[in-house]
C-alpha cells in the first residue's frame, strides 16, 4: 500500500471515529433538550415539588445543587490547592510522594456508592451531622479532591521552570515566586479543573442519596438566618438535589407527571452545567487578565 | 577529541578592585563532578566572558556565584564578596540575589504587564512608593535601552513583545533591583543578529555601573564586549586573562585550538 492510501484510510477511520463521539453527544443532549424544554416553565422553575400531585416544580432541587457545589467547593478548593501546590512545587522526588500520588488516583477511582456509604456511616451516623447538604458537601469533596488536586498540580507544573528561575534570580522566595508568577499563569488550567469537578457535583447521585438525604424540607427563602432549620442556606438540613431528584423520580415517583418533571429536570441540569461551564470561563478569563494583564 | 593536561593553566592575577573572588570552588552534581577547583577573580566594572564548549562547566559556574545552583547541585569552596563567603548556608540566599542579578538564556518574562515586570519583585522587596517605583521603571528601561520602545505601552502585557525587547526587559528588570553584579548565562543565544548587537551594546553601556560576568558560546561576541576572558574546558579554567591577550596570544594550547576553531 502506497503511503496515500495509508493515510487516507487512516484519516478516514479518525473522521469515522470522530463522527460516532459526535453524534453520540448530539443525539443524547438533543433528545434530553426535546422531550425536556417544553415541560420548563416559569411555574416548573419557581414552585415545590409535589409528591402525588401533578404540577409540581423543582425550586428546591435547583437551589440545592447550586449550593451544594458552593459547598463542595468551599470544602475541596482550599485543600486541593494547598496539595496541588506542595505536590508540584515542594515535594521531593521518592516513594513517600508516588505513594500519594497513587492514593489520590484510587481515591478518584473509587465507585460513588461506597464513598457515599462510607460517608453515610462515619459522618450521617456516626457524627450525628444527620442527612444534610453538610454530609454530602464532605461526600463530594471526596470526589472532588483527587481531581482537583491533580489538576492544580498539572496546571502548576505546566508553568515553564524558566519562570520560576525568573522569581528567585530577583531575590524572591519560592513562596512568592510560586504565589505572584506561577499561580496566576496557572488560572486558566484550574479553571478548567473547577468546571469538571462542578460537572460531576452536578450530576452525582448515588452518593447523595446517603448523605444529602431524599427528602424536599419545607425551606423559607426568606430567612436568612444560616442557624435556623427552615432557612434555605442552613447546611445541617436534608437536601434533595436535582440529580437525587431525577432518579427518584424515576424509580418510585408516582405523580401522574413523574415522566415530564424527570424530563424537565434532565434539561435543566444539563442547562445549568452549560450555564455554569459558560460564567466558569468567564470569570476565569477575567481572573487570568486581571492577575497577568494578558490581553 | 584531543585530551589536554588539565593541570596546565594559566590564570593572571590583576591588581584592580575585584567584585566578586571565588576560591577553590567544585561544583558536583550527585557523584559528578563538573566544576574542579576555580580560582577566579572579577575585576569590578567590567565585563569578563566565560567562554568554553558545551558541557565545559561555564553556565554551572555562573549559577553557583549567585546560589542558583541550590537544591541542583553541590557547590563546595567560597565564593567571597564583599568579605561575605556567599556560599555560605547561612548567608541570606535573596539578599545575594539581589546584589548579583541574573539573565538567563531564553528570555523569560512574567505573564504580567511590562510595568510590572519590573515593579513585582520591587514591590514584594518592600518598595511601595509610586513615584519610586515609576522612577525605577523608567531608569532601567533606559540603562536596558528599551525606554523608546515600550514607553507607550507600559500597560501591555510583555508577551507581546520581540525576543529581543523581551530579553532587554529581563535586563531591566534585573538592574531596576540596583544589583552589584550582572550575570549573563548566554543572554543573545536565541536572538537575531540585530538583537544581538542590541543587547551588546546594552551591556557596554551597563559596564560602568555594574561588574559583568557573561557566558557566551559566540568568540566574536566575547572579543566584542569582553575586557577579561576565562577559558574553561571539562570543568576546568585553563586561561584567564584580558580578552585583547586570549584572543591573540593564549598562553595554553586548548585555549588556541578553541579560539582558533581546532577543537575536538
Amino acid at each position: 500500500m502506497n503511503p496515500k492510501t495509508t493515510n487516507k484510510i487512516a484519516i478516514g477511520l479518525i473522521y469515522t471515529f470522530v463522527a460516532i463521539v459526535v453524534a453520540i453527544l448530539i443525539s443524547l443532549i438533543g433528545y434530553i433538550l426535546v422531550t425536556g424544554v417544553p415541560h420548563i416553565s416559569w411555574h416548573f422553575l419557581t414552585s415545590k415539588s409535589q409528591s402525588f400531585l401533578s404540577g409540581g416544580g423543582i425550586r428546591d432541587q435547583l437551589f440545592n445543587s447550586i449550593y451544594l457545589l458552593f459547598l463542595t467547593l468551599c470544602l475541596s478548593f482550599p485543600i486541593a490547592l494547598g496539595s496541588g501546590i506542595y505536590l508540584a512545587e515542594y515535594a521531593p522526588k521518592n516513594w513517600i510522594t508516588e505513594v500519594i500520588r497513587t492514593t489520590i488516583e484510587v481515591l478518584s477511582s473509587l465507585p460513588s456508592v461506597v464513598v457515599g456509604l462510607f460517608c453515610y456511616l462515619l459522618f450521617v451516623v456516626q457524627m450525628h451531622i444527620g442527612f444534610s447538604i453538610l454530609s454530602g458537601a464532605i461526600a463530594l469533596t471526596f470526589f472532588n479532591l483527587p481531581l482537583l488536586t491533580r489538576n492544580i498540580e498539572n496546571s502548576l507544573r505546566s508553568v515553564s521552570h524558566l519562570q520560576r528561575e525568573a522569581g528567585l534570580s530577583l531575590g524572591l522566595s519560592q513562596w512568592k515566586t510560586i504565589t505572584g508568577i506561577i499561580l496566576p499563569a496557572a488560572v486558566p488550567g484550574i479553571i478548567t479543573g473547577i468546571i469538571l469537578s462542578a460537572g460531576r457535583v452536578f450530576g452525582e447521585a448515588a452518593a447523595l442519596i446517603y448523605t444529602a438525604g431524599q427528602s424536599a424540607s419545607i425551606i423559607d427563602y426568606t430567612n436568612w438566618n444560616i442557624f435556623s432549620s427552615s432557612s434555605f442556606l442552613n447546611p445541617m438540613r436534608p437536601a434533595e438535589t436535582l440529580a437525587v431528584h431525577i432518579w427518584k423520580v424515576n424509580s418510585e415517583g408516582i405523580t401522574p407527571d413523574a415522566n415530564l418533571v424527570s424530563s424537565g429536570s434532565s434539561a435543566v441540569l444539563i442547562i445549568l452545567i452549560l450555564l455554569f461551564n459558560l460564567l466558569a470561563h468567564w470569570i476565569g478569563n477575567r481572573l487570568y487578565r486581571k492577575m497577568t494583564s494578558n490581553f | 577529541m584531543k585530551k589536554y593536561n588539565l593541570d596546565e593553566s594559566f590564570i593572571y592575577k590583576f591588581d584592580n578592585e575585584k567584585a566578586i573572588v571565588t576560591k577553590s570552588v567544585n561544583v558536583f552534581y550527585g557523584d559528578h563532578q563538573s566544576i574542579f577547583n576555580v580560582n577566579l577573580a572579577f575585576p569590578r566594572f567590567s565585563i569578563t566572558a566565560l567562554i568554553g564548549s558545551s558541557g565545559s562547566g561555564k553556565s554551572t559556574f555562573l549559577r553557583s556565584l549567585n546560589r542558583m545552583n541550590d537544591s541542583i547541585a553541590n557547590v563546595d569552596g567560597n565564593i567571597m564578596y564583599r568579605d561575605v563567603d556567599i556560599n555560605d548556608k547561612k548567608v541570606n540566599v535573596y539578599e545575594v540575589r539581589k546584589q548579583i542579578g541574573m539573565v538567563f538564556q531564553r528570555p523569560n518574562p512574567f505573564a504580567k504587564t511590562i510595568r510590572d515586570n519590573i515593579t513585582f519583585a520591587l514591590k514584594k522587596h518592600g518598595i511601595k512608593d509610586k513615584e519610586e517605583l515609576n522612577e525605577r521603571v523608567e531608569s532601567s528601561l533606559k540603562e536596558a535601552a528599551l525606554w523608546d520602545e515600550v514607553k507607550d505601552k507600559l500597560d501591555k502585557s510583555a508577551l507581546s513583545l520581540s525576543g529581543g525587547q523581551a530579553q532587554r526587559l529581563c535586563i531591566a528588570r534585573t538592574i531596576a533591583m540596583k544589583p552589584d553584579i550582572l550575570l549573563l548565562d548566554e543572554p543573545a543565544s536565541a536572538l537575531d543578529p540585530i538583537s544581538t548587537a542590541k543587547i551588546e551594546e546594552t551591556l557596554k553601556n551597563l559596564k560602568s555601573k555594574y561588574t559583568i560576568i557573561i557566558v557566551t558560546h559566540n568568540m566574536q561576541q566575547a572579543s566584542r564586549v569582553s575586557d577579561y576572558t576565562a577559558f574553561f574546558h571539562s570543568g576546568h579554567v585553563l586561561e584567564f586573562d584580558k580578552t585583547a591577550k586570549i584572543f591573540t596570544t593564549p598562553k595554553i594550547q586548548a585555549t588556541e585550538d578553541y579560539i582558533s576553531g581546532n577543537f575536538g
